[in-house]
């Protein structure tokens, strides 16, 4: 890999600019991300909106109506358009209702993993010795089970529900971002900027986070977007499995758990709920990738 | 060489099972794996389903069907004056399985039945604790270690149980699934090979059916035995296919990969009844799901609020989303095939409005409650996370804010019998012998305050009743102190009584002679198939 | 090379030693009490109770109870099941076959597909095909694979009625198990119709456990094939006249192979994790399925046992992976 291009002596300011325009530039070439961008932006709006958009209430039960089918098929009601659960709750407004639990999983988790990993991993990479040997050990051993056992062993401790569920996604998720920050801490470290950052006197504190951090954003930010995905799936696994959020809570994973019951006799209580956790991943996973496209040097070249 | 050996050996099963092409197959799709095969040494009904109920016989065993007593192992008894001797004279000519692990060289005798009580009473016979963490549960909870005094071997087909006081049902207690009776010759060599732990892997008993393979949580194999006491079974293989997850049951079931099934879910039965290569047997469960309040605690200690809240219940809604029709609602605390069953008792009303008025005199206002739902499907009560969803949305209607608790099982079981518990639960009760002490003194009594008594209600007018009832001699007149006291208990609303469920029992039109057993065992003995 | 291995072995030591202590650690804590459990609604006396919780050796404290954990792990034994009173370990063992089996085959469908679709996707870079299989991959690699079992049964064993709906196979067959893989099984027994029956009831599993494989597999093959056919002697040998074939073929691949591969090993945690949900959703007698169950039944020694067991397999195909990857890429050793 040979560094063609030199840096040319502009501000730091118009150097960002520059920066973001190229990875715009990237970002928008690639035409599934910017798809993925737009689903995600209808989502969050559906998030958002959900009270003025949802039809009916989620928890709301009309007896009358158990199990109904969707609008188009026979016996269907054209208020319950996607039909309604086993206790006659409408499932579009219980779907509308679940992209709020979704995305605050997805947001919820990153977070702390984000602020937890990146915070391992810039001890670990910046005082090496045993603080780093303890560190990352811990790390090896978490990921040396496979997430999901892990996750849910964790929640049997802390008692199903959601937000164990979320603490025990970012237990698992965070040792990601530890390691890609302790990597990039290492090898910024010895840097000719962080010495000369280090010889002016900078503090350790100040040169952790203004320094070196800004440097190593490009895979964290890739790997943040990929582990939002992961949330959410296995956000939905454990309240498939029921683990996670509780009824009556409409979240997508906890919806399906409840019609596995009726699999062979009312198919859109099982297709809806796996279809919009579907769509949400997939979109999210486009935009990863075009991100990934847009900050990694390597891949644009070619 | 042992691969050499196995692969031997299943060629030779191969060629007998191609040799009995014209077996006739009964495959049971069952829902959970056994725990073992030594039926004291566990509790669940699956177990016994699958060991003490095919492998297996007792001294006495329940008829068919019923909770009456018939002759088994033992062809006639005695009982002296005084009530604490019986003597059991046994069958003879009674011959153990032969299996491939093991070929009996003596007919059942006295010691048998002798060894199979004392490895659960004696702490020092070599088999009380033959495997790590065996105990004997049914045997310790119905008092047999300090009730059984002595067992006698009066001579090889006479044995005496000396008891150390009177006890009227003993007889029945011989008839449960922990008094199954075990070679002793199998057990010696088992001692002798040093591999003990087998006794609860590869059961060798009297019983209709020949213990032969168990694929860990996939299917457990039986022939018929051909030396049985009783005659040779109509059929030939009994399989039990272990199929956790009613919905597949079902689907097995409709595919024709299993011909009769067990616990389907309520809401596939509709579809089941409707094929026409299926029927669907059906019996009331010997059963109640109920909604406890804590009578300690306050609003709950005053029995109009109590009252209320069974009001704003929407009972039959529940039967309809949670049951799918299958069970009925419950008035009273007791099944309604049960004796001594009130069906005078009229049911509260299910009437928000005159509710919410009745919580406004009795000067509640904004009550936030918690609401526990148990997180395990039982027979009594299929889902009790959707019975708690939808009496949520009642409570809303009359002004009380109920947040939904759940818990894992043991530790709910736990909790709820707590008399500091915060909030009303859900919960149920399967009957063990039909007696109505059985639910009546049991779940509403003093004594289970803090423990069965999950309502922690002690009311002293229907305490006595029930004491009276326990030691009264006729049926009849314990019936009408019964009766008493369910007028007793519609009062004070302890409970709100829910559900009685249905049991039902799916299988393929070409089974015959199966009958449901009102404590939920299930026994092919006697049961057929068509070719 | 047996200094690498060595190196590799004793780094591994430290990370053991953690995952006995999560293993027991985790265990311990769980809320619940298996005692109580097994009494169930009809209650249990309270000195039984305490007999029994002493009989399990849950009422001595916990550093006593993990020593003596590592002393009997130490020979071999991993616990004692409360529910089946079976070892641990032979219980592992017994379910552990039908659960290789299918992540095996998984594993293999996925190679097979994945590295094909690949490398095709990469050398015709854009076209139509690249883009469509690249996309399917994407949508493969954020299925809910718990929703896609639920819908190949409503489709194929509901509706088609093509494939049975739960088993390892059908229950006319009957052989004592020699290897306790069916597919082997089942040909030994020589009885007819046995294999094509192990065959159908595979079919829907294996092809759910395989679909994130899949799609990583196929994605990481693209993009290592772009990069190395992007390298300077790939040029060359083009630029020299050698067939788009052979290039592709000799050099291309064997080079873009090695992060392949380890993406291949890395697998397995997914697997895993994977056949929790396909053995729940199809009812297969696997260690996954008996790690829920164990769960939710709270039966300690199981869980306890189930994740050593499983750590400990994770870290085995790790470390055969990094000795693989060492031993096709001997820059790696030495660094």
């Amino acid at each position: 890999m040979s560094n063609a291009t030199l840096p040319a002596p502009i501000s730091s300011g118009a150097m960002r600019r520059r920066a973001l325009a190229d990875f715009w530039f990237y970002f928008s070439e690639n035409r599934g991300a910017v798809i993925g961008l737009w689903v995600f932006a209808a989502l969050v709006l559906v998030a958002i909106f959900a009270p003025v958009l949802a039809p009916h209430d989620p928890a709301q039960q009309f007896r009358d109506a158990l199990l109904t089918p969707p609008a188009w098929e026979a016996g269907g009601r054209s208020e319950f358009l996607l039909g309604t659960d086993a206790i006659g709750r409408d499932i579009l407004s219980r779907l509308i209702y679940g992209s709020q639990f979704s995305l605050f999983v997805g947001l919820v988790v990153v977070s702390i993993a984000l602020v937890a990993g990146i915070a391992l991993g810039l001890i670990a990479g910046f005082f090496g010795g045993w603080v780093d040997t303890v560190i990352m050990r811990v790390m090896d051993v978490i990921l040396s089970f496979p997430s999901l056992v892990l996750a849910l062993v964790l929640v049997a401790i802390l008692g199903p529900g959601l937000t164990n569920a979320m603490i025990a996604i970012a237990v698992i998720l965070q040792p990601h971002f530890a390691r890609l920050t302790r990597a990039a801490v290492l090898a910024e470290k010895n840097r000719e900027y962080v010495i000369a950052a280090r010889l002016a006197g900078a503090s350790r504190l100040r040169l952790m986070f203004k320094t070196i951090l800004p440097n190593c954003l490009a895979p964290l930010i890739v790997q943040a977007t990929l582990s939002f995905s992961n949330a959410i799936l296995d956000a939905a696994a454990l309240g498939f499995l029921g683990m996670g959020a509780q009824p009556p809570t409409p979240e997508w994973g906890t919806m399906l758990a409840e019609a596995r019951e009726f699999i062979l006799r009312a198919w859109w209580v099982v297709t809806f709920p796996g279809l919009a956790i579907l769509i949400t991943v997939l979109a999210i996973n486009l935009i990863g990738d075009g991100l990934r496209d847009a900050l990694d040097p390597k891949l644009k070249r070619s | 060489m042992k691969l050499y050996k196995k692969m031997l050996a299943a060629t030779a099963l191969a060629v007998l099972m191609a040799g009995s092409a014209s077996a006739k197959t009964l495959v049971y799709c069952s829902p959970a794996s056994p725990e073992g095969f030594d039926p004291a040494a566990y509790t669940g009904g699956d177990t016994f389903d699958a060991s003490s109920r095919t492998a297996y016989n007792r001294l006495v065993e329940f008829k068919h069907g019923e909770t009456t007593i018939e002759p088994g192992l033992a062809e006639t008894w005695e009982v002296s004056e005084d009530g604490l001797e019986y003597t059991f004279h046994l069958r003879k000519g009674v011959k153990f399985q032969t299996t491939d692990f093991f070929t009996p060289t003596r007919e059942f005798n006295a010691d048998d039945v002798i060894f199979s009580f004392e490895r659960q009473s004696k702490k020092d016979d070599p088999w009380h604790a033959y495997t790590s963490g065996v105990s004997y549960e049914y045997f310790d909870s119905m008092e047999f270690p300090t009730l059984i005094k002595e067992i006698k071997r009066v001579d090889d087909h006479t044995v005496t149980f000396v008891l150390s006081r009177p006890e009227a049902p003993f007889l029945a207690d011989l008839a449960m699934d922990f008094a199954s009776i075990l070679s002793k010759e199998y057990a010696d060599k088992l001692q002798a090979d040093g591999k003990m732990d087998n006794l609860n892997q590869a059961p060798v008993g009297t019983g209709p059916f020949t213990f032969v393979a168990y694929q860990k949580d996939a299917v457990i194999r039986y022939k018929a035995n051909p030396d049985y006491w009783n005659g040779k079974q109509p059929i030939d293989d009994l399989v039990f296919a272990i199929t956790t997850d009613p919905a597949v049951r079902a689907q097995k079931l409709k595919a024709g990969e299993c011909h009769i099934m067990s616990y389907p879910a309520p809401a596939d039965i509709e579809g089941l009844k409707a094929d026409s290569n299926l029927k669907v047997d059906e019996q009331a469960g010997l059963n109640v799901a109920y909604f406890a309040y804590n009578t300690l605690k306050a609003p709950y200690d005053k029995p109009e609020v109590r009252k209320a809240l069974n009001m704003a219940i929407n009972k039959q809604a529940i039967i309809d989303a949670v049951f799918q029709g299958s069970g009925q609602v419950a008035k009273n605390p007791i099944p309604p095939t049960m004796w001594g069953y009130n069906d005078a008792i009229k049911d509260d009303p299910y009437d928000p409005e005159a509710a919410k008025k009745m919580l406004e005199e009795a000067g509640v206002k904004d009550l936030k409650m918690k609401l526990w739902a148990m997180p395990v499907s039982r027979p009594y009560m299929p889902n009790a996370r959707r019975t708690a969803e939808l009496m949520q949305s009642d409570f809303a209607k009359v002004g009380v804010q109920a947040e939904i608790v759940s818990m894992e099982w043991g530790e709910y079981l736990k909790k709820s019998s707590d008399k500091d518990r915060d909030g009303s639960v859900i919960l149920g009760w399967t009957g063990d012998n039909g007696d109505p002490d059985n639910f009546l003194g049991v779940l509403l009594g003093c004594a289970g305050v803090g423990n069965n008594n999950r309502a922690q209600w002690c009311y002293q007018p229907f305490e006595d009743l029930i004491q009276k009832a326990k030691v009264a001699s006729n049926q009849e007149e314990r019936a009408k102190l019964y009766e008493e006291a369910q007028v007793i208990f519609k009062e004070q609303a302890p409970w709100a009584t829910l559900a009685h469920s249905t049991v039902f029992m799916p299988m393929s039109s070409k089974v015959s002679g199966y009958k449901m057993d009102p404590v939920g065992i299930h026994r092919f003995d006697g049961v057929d198939i068509a070719e | 090379m047996l200094r690498f291995i060595f190196g590799k072995l004793a780094y591994l030591v430290p990370t053991f030693i953690g995952i006995t202590i999560v293993a027991f650690g985790f265990v311990r804590v769980l809320p619940g009490d298996p005692v109580l459990l097994m009494a169930g609604e009809r209650g249990i006396a309270p000195e039984r109770h305490a007999q029994l919780m002493a009989q399990f050796g849950f009422d001595r404290p916990l550093w006593q109870q993990y020593l003596d954990y590592l002393w009997r792990l130490a020979h071999g034994d991993f616990g004692t099941s409360l529910i089946t009173k079976k070892a641990v370990l032979t219980e592992f063992l017994t379910l552990f076959p039908a659960t290789v089996e299918l992540g095996l085959c998984a594993i293999i469908l996925a190679t097979l597909i994945g590295i094909p679709a690949g490398v095709l996707a990469a050398v015709k870079r854009g076209s139509w095909f690249d883009q469509i299989s690249m996309g399917t991959a994407l949508v493969g690699y954020s299925m809910p694979i718990f929703w896609w079992g639920l819908l190949l049964i409503i489709l194929f064993s509901g509706i088609l009625q093509w494939t049975p709906v739960s088993g390892r196979i059908s229950l006319l067959y009957f052989f004592p198990p020699v290897t306790g893989f069916m597919l082997i099984d089942s040909l030994l027994s020589g009885q007819k119709g046995a294999f094509a029956s192990a065959v159908s009831h595979l079919a829907l599993p294996t092809i759910v456990l395989a679909t994130i494989p899949l799609a990583v597999i196929a994605r990481q093959t693209r993009s290592a094939m772009l990069e190395v056919l992007g390298e300077d002697y790939v040029r060359t040998a083009r630029a020299k006249g050698l067939p788009v074939r052979r290039v592709v073929g000799l050099h291309a691949l064997r080079n873009a192979m090695i992060p392949v591969i380890t993406t291949i090993g890395l697998q397995i945690g997914v697997l895993i994790a994977g056949a929790i949900l396909t053995e729940t959703i199809f009812s297969w007698p696997g260690i996954g399925k008996w790690m829920i169950d164990s769960i939710f039944r709270r039966d300690y020694p199981a869980v306890q046992g189930g994740l050593l067991l499983i750590a400990i397999l994770v870290m085995v195909v790790n470390l055969i992976v990094d000795l693989l990857y060492g031993l096709i890429n001997p820059r790696i050793r030495h660094n």
